[in-house]
């Protein structure tokens, strides 16, 4: 684990540079460790760091380096903690999932078995971020893996069940978004007048399901 | 309740307090006024608590109509009202508040004794204009009520406005991958562009190279300048997104960020290196500079 200062009021906790299970459920246990302390004004998780916004008028970066080691120090809460399955209906293909076809060229798979083996994955939300609640998803079968586009679409419709390299996602709103998409679904991950949390959070586990199929 | 009726609306003008605070881990950015010591200072000199919520016109104010006595404070940027600046003023029932043009920066605030009492999303009146979150930009007709939120008595006479307004430098501390880079963002100045918003502000200036090291996507703090592969900087505004993937030389310091709110397309600015601790100061003395006008 490294700390590092990056503004005279955040923090970064990186638990090392790759994707990993490890770093994952560190995130995870910080993330929600420190979820209300006092002084700090966000949590920014990711693959494997979490940021920390503090209020600089109430700590600084000793002391925010303190309450991370102390939260980590503290023993894992036994028992496992029970994780949401969250089944997510998709219409895939057509005008819905424009990429489609280009993901099962780029696999060498008919549309359908895409389909099927993207449906048959058990994929996780590794964690919320870049815009509001968009979750970014593990557990794509790497023969699906395909690389972004090279210009971002100006407008991805929302619901928009995507692939972005290796990892998949589902755009919340409609928003400029350079990952292919191959589906969407009805159900809404965002309410712009409640409250989150939204529909997907950090560390469920998610299956999508053909529509018509439930 | 006392209210406030938008004659005209101003180019960008939305509700804004100080944002909206632990939603991160949710995607959703802080928002919030993006010249925060202007709307604070004007918050404490018509008596409201510092994070009342108030008006935020962007480059060209609208008019204002209030149904009753009020007491407002204009901070910021001079918009043309012809009313003193950084002091509270009274206005009477049925007076317009005339707002035009910018003269100075490109943000200029409105607060209204008792602040506004608009809808709040997620413990927050302010208005994340690219998502809808805490409602939308005003439009004419639009009617305001002002809340009973005031704490103290107004402050008497004028302030002065916080030192070195469009000096042009922005100061900034190292940031995640500040070691990936060389000097080249100090070198020369950059013009901030028009595709600026909220979100982030986009110079335009000698290239910073960006380097093909390898970094995951991580959690961006608010004032971080992105180097994309294009070398041409961005920096991380008030509805910026939570986390990204390009590399970070620097992140503007906390004592600046206001002048980031100020920062109009075309104007130019220089980026000054300083060390944590300095930042830090700063900050202290600008902090001090503000709860002077309590």
């Amino acid at each position: 684990m490294t700390l590092r200062p990056v503004s005279d009021r955040s923090l970064l906790v990186s638990f090392g540079d790759e994707i990993s299970p490890e770093a994952h459920r560190e995130v995870v246990r910080l993330t929600r460790g420190l979820a209300g302390a006092p002084g700090i004004l966000n949590l920014h998780p990711a693959f494997a760091s979490v940021l920390i916004d503090f209020d600089p008028r109430l700590g600084d970066h000793a002391a925010v380096a303190a309450q991370v080691r102390e939260r980590l120090d503290a023993p894992a809460e036994s028992g496992a903690v029970e994780r949401r399955v969250v089944e997510i209906p998709v219409r895939f293909g057509g005008d819905a999932g424009p990429d489609l076809d280009a993901v099962a060229r780029n696999a060498g798979l008919a549309p359908e078995r895409v389909v099927e083996r993207f449906c048959a994955a058990r994929f996780e939300v590794s964690f919320v971020g870049f815009a509001t609640c968009f979750p970014y998803l593990s557990g794509l079968p790497p023969e699906l893996a395909t690389p972004r586009l090279g210009a971002p679409r100006k407008r991805v419709p929302e619901g928009s069940v995507a692939i972005g390299g290796r990892q998949a996602g589902v755009y919340p709103l409609a928003s400029p978004g350079g990952w292919r998409l191959i589906g969407r679904t009805p159900l809404a991950l965002f309410d712009r007048h409640g409250e989150p949390p939204p529909l997907l959070r950090m560390d469920d586990r998610v299956i999508f399901v053909p529509e018509g199929r439930r | 309740m006392n209210r406030i009726r938008v004659v005209s609306s101003g180019l960008l003008t939305t509700v804004q307090d100080l944002g909206r605070f632990g939603w991160a881990h949710f995607g959703v950015s802080a928002s919030g006024a993006a010249d925060a010591l202007a709307l604070r200072a004007g918050n404490l000199l018509v008596g409201n608590a510092e994070n009342a919520a108030a008006l935020e016109m962007t480059l060209a104010g609208g008019e204002f109509e209030f149904e009753s006595p009020a007491v407002i404070a204009l901070t910021g940027s001079d918009f043309g009202a012809g009313l003193p600046l950084w002091s509270a003023v009274e206005v009477k029932a049925g007076e317009t508040v005339r707002c035009g043009p910018t003269r100075s920066g490109a943000r200029c605030y409105l607060a209204v004794r008792g602040g506004l009492a608009t809808p709040r999303a997620m413990g927050s009146a302010s208005v994340h204009v690219a998502t809808g979150v805490g409602g939308r930009q005003l439009r004419k007709g639009d009617v305001l009520p002002i809340g009973e939120g005031a704490v103290r008595k107004p402050r008497a006479g004028q302030e002065a406005p916080p030192a070195g307004e469009r000096a042009g430098v922005l100061r900034v501390t190292r940031s995640a991958q500040a070691d990936w880079f060389g000097d080249e963002l100090y070198r020369s100045a950059y013009t901030v562009t028009e595709e600026s918003d909220r979100m982030g502000l986009r110079l335009r200036g000698d290239a910073v190279p960006s380097p093909a090291g390898h970094m995951l996507t991580e959690g961006v703090p608010l004032g971080a300048i992105q180097a994309p592969p294009d070398g041409q900087p961005i920096i991380l505004f008030v509805e910026h997104q939570t986390t990204g993937g390009y590399p970070k030389p620097a992140c503007v310091i906390s004592a600046d960020f206001w002048r980031l709110g100020q920062l109009r397309p075309r104007d130019e600015l220089r980026f000054e290196r300083l060390e944590m601790e300095r930042a830090m100061e700063l900050l202290r003395e600008q902090e001090k500079w503000l709860q002077g006008l309590v």
